[in-house]
């Protein structure tokens, strides 16, 4: 589809409140790239993991209650940034047409249907699908050159493979590819697709400080200047309860959790609110401080050569 | 040393779990492969690879009433790394289904958060955080559960108050209810 076409957005619940700077630097970034974003009217809650859980006829009406929504404003082609909220709507869609299962969800849905036809798709995807490496390249008037990025995709956006199709469930590269493209240096991260606890850190504290533990040792032993996400409750694990990984573990990181969108928005120059930098944990000045050294020296670099 | 007689194998568990599944569970061969990436291991009463061995033993009341069915994070790393091709993660799946509705699901706080989570759901037609963490701590008595969270969360902005409800809140309210009046089980 042409770029000018909306695509029905499904901002997902976290990005009311816990992440509401992965929704603010995404619109940002979208309309900066001229990709067009509509709201589903009214849209609710996909389930997230605990109604898939319980029964996968409600988990799939639930979600499915969304494409409805979508189809009655003519939207079909659907998008989130949420990875769980994405694997919820892409399960909800597949399950609608299976013979046994879609004929028992539809009754959950009190008889709505689907249109067909539509296509749902991570905001990642959409804008690597839409725009070129070459015009990230260009659009970004402070590249991230010489900041060191550590991308984790988590377990969702990639697993399972037939379903998800971000290239190898185990090494997917997007992420990179957009980053890579904006200027940064993006490190080989052989952790990007494991588990950080999920939403076991509330029942199960250790299961965060264990796992997301592991994920920010590892980046800052690569030398990382900054964790790049693109899942909320990934983030939230990372940044918001690194102080109690640091306690369980007996460790001291201060280690920067940015949604790629974020870092995506500092390259384009969009301004710091629309990205929401003051709702992370963990400070990211040090990532600002690089990049701004970094654009300081290579001024210096340029007005020397224009000297000579 | 814990023994099983084969005796005692329940054939038609075995193929609930393979109809609900989708899955042909006697293609495992127990290679380990999934309990060697699975991240919640530590946690487990069962490994995921005994699991699956149990369950070709038609071991049903062993399988449900394991703790690692609710400890399962359903990240899939299992189902990614079968080199036969069994989706494991959806195997856990359905046994954890069919232990809740057995009411043997183990482990209280997992099923008291799934369950507060669901319930703002049920009745603001989207999840809220707040409210989650509340019911969630009024259930376990875990009063001081990630409070030292909240002054971080607070301080941006990141714990509304009040729930963001939607309009058509009936709507999600009746697929709970129809779900729970078993509406999706007739015939």
């Amino acid at each position: 589809m042409s770029r000018n076409e909306p695509f029905g957005y499904y901002p997902g619940c976290s990005g009311q409140g816990t992440s509401a700077e992965y929704d603010s630097s995404t619109r940002a970034v979208c309309a900066e790239l001229g990709i067009v974003l509509q709201d589903l009217d009214d849209w609710s809650c996909c389930g997230s993991t605990p109604a898939h859980t319980v029964d996968h006829c409600l988990s799939t009406a639930l979600s499915a209650r969304n494409l409805v929504q979508a189809g009655k404003q003519g939207l079909l082609d659907v998008t989130t940034p949420c990875p769980s909220c994405l694997k919820n709507l892409r399960v909800a869609l597949r399950n609608m047409s299976d013979e046994h299962i879609g004929p028992r969800a539809a009754k959950l849905l009190g008889g709505e249907t689907l249109k067909e036809g539509h296509t749902i798709k991570s905001v990642m995807e959409v804008i690597h699908d839409q725009v070129s490496a070459e015009e990230i390249a260009a659009k970004s008037m402070r590249p991230l050159t010489g900041l060191k990025v550590a991308p984790y995709y988590g377990c969702l956006m990639s697993r399972p493979q037939e379903l998800m199709q971000l290239g190898d469930p185990e090494n997917p590269m997007v992420m990179e590819e957009l980053l890579t493209a904006a200027g940064a240096e993006v490190l080989p991260f052989p952790l990007k697709v494991e588990c950080c606890g999920a939403s076991m850190g509330i029942p199960l504290n250790e299961a965060v400080t264990r796992l997301s533990g592991k994920i920010v040792d590892l980046a800052a032993s690569l030398g990382a200047d900054v964790i790049a996400v693109a899942c909320p409750l990934c983030q939230m694990n990372l940044d918001l309860r690194q102080g109690q990984i640091n306690r369980a573990n007996k460790t001291h990181f201060k280690m920067p959790v940015m949604y790629y969108t974020q870092l995506l928005g500092l390259a384009f120059a969009l301004p710091h609110n629309e990205l929401g930098l003051d709702k992370l944990v963990v400070d990211p000045q040090p990532v600002l401080n690089k990049l701004a050294d970094q654009r300081r020296g290579a001024a210096k670099v340029e007005q020397t050569e224009g000297a000579a | 040393m814990k023994t099983i007689d084969l005796a005692s194998s329940n054939r038609s568990f075995i193929q609930q779990v393979e109809e609900e599944s989708g899955q042909d569970v006697s293609r495992c061969y127990q290679c380990g492969n999934c309990t060697a990436g699975c991240p919640m291991n530590f946690a487990y009463d069962l490994p995921v690879n005994r699991i699956m061995r149990l369950i070709q033993l038609g071991q049903k009341d062993t399988v449900l009433a394991s703790k690692s069915l609710a400890y399962c994070a359903t990240c899939e790393t299992c189902t990614a790394r079968c080199p036969n091709d069994i989706d494991v993660a959806t195997v856990m799946d359905v046994c954890r289904h069919m232990a809740r509705r057995e009411g043997k699901l183990a482990v209280w706080p997992v099923r008291a958060f799934v369950g507060s989570f669901l319930k703002t759901v049920e009745t603001f037609g989207r999840s809220y955080e707040a409210g989650t963490m509340g019911m969630f701590m009024a259930a376990t008595g875990r009063l001081i559960s990630d409070v030292d969270l909240a002054p971080a969360m607070l301080s941006r902005r990141k714990l509304p108050f009040m729930p963001h409800s939607i309009k058509a809140r009936d709507e999600v309210s009746a697929i709970f209810k129809r779900f729970r009046e078993g509406v999706h089980e007739q015939k």
